[in-house]
């Protein structure tokens, strides 16, 4: 369920490393990140890429109390601007360079006018399906590639350090931030509960189709219609992070959410809904119901694991030594705390940060196999021995 | 060194597993869940075992080629060794993991422990095969001549039907391992870390690939077959099942009429 679109955004993300060689060649840094990496000793890079952590994670902390307060004092349409914003340039701009570097890569030559249609058609209806309606095989492929893109992003203009230091930072935040009674995210997550609105859903990928039901309120003696009604207490999240290469583009926060229904389990313990038991076509026929708006249900996880993710995959192909065991070692590592992560989801019932489980695993195991692992497996692999 | 040996070694490689996947796994999320947690363990198992390597090596200190040579061999026996404790471990996991599954929801059908040993059989084998190939596959793509230093000019080939006994030896391991530690016949797991260490132990006959992957493949399917009856097969049921007269079989009921 979740495996196959993370897999996906990880597999775009580390074949356009290996191929692309924009993507790993060093131009520049982000503001966010203004300390330079090339220094002389190595306390100073150290030092260096601590500052830089602490400046980027203070950005978006900065960042996720301003959406919360924005949230909280219901400027709907600022926060629906912004997104709008950043979609934009995500789809537009980052895609253009992207198709850009792909083509200058395998040397295929596209005239103006094409690139034009094409990047205009890709973004228009990445625009509408995800702010809008639309197919939702299209809404979650446009999802992994503006995940994707950004991840690709990240790992382009972060140096090197920074970008594992404040990986490791961003899973401490990702924990208290969801955890503590007054972390951003969980004030956003009971808010959104206490109003019954879904929360944005451009921001997160849904695995499950949007339901019209056929009740107004939980009534478990009905026959066939949802036993409960939308119920956002199961929910992991990724803090919100940054969009932005140049110093103008508007950051917009990532606030994201997974949410568990609790009837999943009666299907499968790890969340897939069955979806022929769970819908209910028939809507007023039902004596003494009413129309319900569109409750969504199955499971959802934040653009900002993806991107997170996608990002220590990214940098593990791009500058592990081990080349392609490191990558393999890193993905396993994610998948596997994502496993954890939705097993204690089922266990505790209530929001759970999606990073730190993964992420934790992954920097183990990016920095046990480049440096103990890779040397055996080499070794072994030139004197064709297998273990 | 190019597309054709690329690909084919890779197809000899992963190509069965990749069926295996695809046939029996890849609709069922449990079974995903289970493989890729079977293929975790497997991951550490090797983490330990390079670890020991590691530190044996810095421990010897000054290495000359002969002492390399041991170095490795004491790796690889004690990474056999350290990857079945950790399928013994994960067989205990997941006994524990069923028990609670059935606890937690009972209309669920629980995996059974011929399944479990299957998936984990073969999540074992494809972390192995992959970690052991996926570079000098990738490496084949480049440019470059095999042999030029009066190496075997056949190190692809070789090594990629190695990797294919080492996957299907794995899920048959842990067939018959699961099932040892179900009947509790210690003699079992036994024979299974002895013919691991065998398998393990040919490899080190390195370039005279006659021995090493012919009797690789005679213990493979030795191990198959063990493994065959062991999960339940019988003569019969084998038999049935190549004439198409088997219950599974899409034709089954034309068949009948």
């Amino acid at each position: 369920m979740l495996f196959v679109p993370v897999t996906l955004c990880m597999a775009v993300v580390v074949a356009t490393i290996k191929s692309v060689r924009f993507y790993t060649e060093k131009s520049g840094q982000l503001i966010y990140t203004p300390f330079t990496e090339d220094t002389p000793s190595v306390g100073q890079r150290l030092l260096n890429s601590v500052l830089n952590t602490l400046i980027m994670i203070s950005v978006i902390v900065v960042m996720t109390i301003f959406l919360v307060a924005l949230y909280k004092y219901r400027c709907y349409k600022f926060i629906h601007g912004w997104l709008i914003l950043s979609s934009l340039m995500l789809l537009f701009l980052f895609t253009y360079i992207y198709l850009g570097e792909v083509l200058k890569t395998y040397n295929v030559a596209m005239d103006y006018p094409t690139l034009l249609l094409a990047v205009w058609n890709f973004g228009a209806v990445g625009m509408v399906c995800i702010h809008w309606k639309g197919p939702l095989v299209l809404q979650q492929a446009y999802l992994i590639m503006v995940s994707a893109l950004m991840a690709l992003v990240f790992i382009k203009y972060l140096p090197e350090w920074s970008a594992w230091v404040i990986l490791g930072a961003i899973s401490v935040y990702d924990l208290v931030a969801v955890l503590c009674p007054k972390g951003p995210l969980r004030m956003l997550v009971e808010t959104a509960q206490e109003r019954n609105e879904p929360i944005f859903p451009a921001l997160i990928y849904s695995s499950a189709m949007v339901w019209t039901v056929g009740m107004a309120k939980p009534d478990p003696s009905s026959q066939g219609a949802l036993q409960l009604p939308y119920d956002p207490e199961m929910e992991t999240r990724a803090p919100s992070e940054h969009a932005s290469i140049s110093l103008l583009a508007p950051p917009h926060g990532r606030v994201v959410a997974s949410f568990w229904t609790p009837e999943e389990d009666s299907y499968d313990s790890f969340g897939e809904p069955s979806f022929p038991d769970v819908f209910e076509p028939q809507l007023p026929g039902y004596p003494g119901e009413e129309l319900e708006e569109e409750e969504e249900r199955g499971v959802k996880l934040g653009l900002g694991d993806f991107i997170f993710y996608s990002v220590l995959v990214g940098k593990a192909a791009a500058t592990g030594s081990g080349d392609w065991n490191t990558t393999l070692a890193c993905f396993v590592a994610i998948l596997i705390g994502l496993c954890l992560t939705l097993l204690l989801l089922a266990v505790f019932r209530k929001a759970l940060p999606a990073l730190p489980i993964s992420i934790t695993f992954g920097l183990i195991f990016y920095f046990s196999t480049d440096n103990l692992v890779q040397p055996f497996m080499d070794t072994l692999a030139s004197h064709q021995l297998c273990i | 060194m190019t597309a054709a040996v690329f690909f084919g070694c890779a197809f000899i490689a992963f190509g069965p597993a990749l069926a295996l996947y695809i046939f029996t796994i890849a609709t069922h999320s449990l079974r995903i869940i289970f493989l890729i947690a079977g293929a975790f363990f497997w991951l550490v198992s090797l983490l330990l075992s390079s670890l020991i390597w590691f530190v044996a090596g810095t421990i010897i200190g000054n290495k000359d080629e002969p002492l390399k040579k041991y170095l490795l061999i004491f790796g690889v026996l004690v990474s056999v060794i350290i990857q079945e404790a950790f399928r013994f471990s994960y067989y205990h996991l997941l006994k524990k993991a069923n028990e609670g599954l059935k606890t937690i929801s009972p209309f669920e059908t629980a995996l059974s422990m011929r399944l479990l040993a299957y998936v984990s059989g073969l999540g074992f084998g494809i972390m192995s095969g992959v970690f052991s190939f996926v570079n000098t596959l990738s490496d084949s793509l480049g440019p470059g001549t095999v042999g030029i230093h009066g190496d075997s000019p056949q190190f692809f080939l070789s090594s990629a039907f190695m990797t294919l006994v080492v996957i299907l030896l794995h899920v048959f391991w842990g067939v018959i391992f699961f099932d040892g530690c179900e009947k509790k016949h210690r003699c079992t797991l036994l024979i299974v870390l002895l013919t691991h260490l065998l398998v393990s132990a040919l490899t080190f006959l390195s370039p005279y690939y006659v021995i090493s992957l012919v009797s690789a493949y005679i213990i493979l399917v030795l191990m198959g077959i063990w493994a065959f009856f062991v999960a339940g097969g019988t003569c019969r049921s084998l038999k049935l099942c190549l004439l198409c007269q088997d219950k599974d079989f899409l034709l089954f009921n034309q068949r009948s009429r």
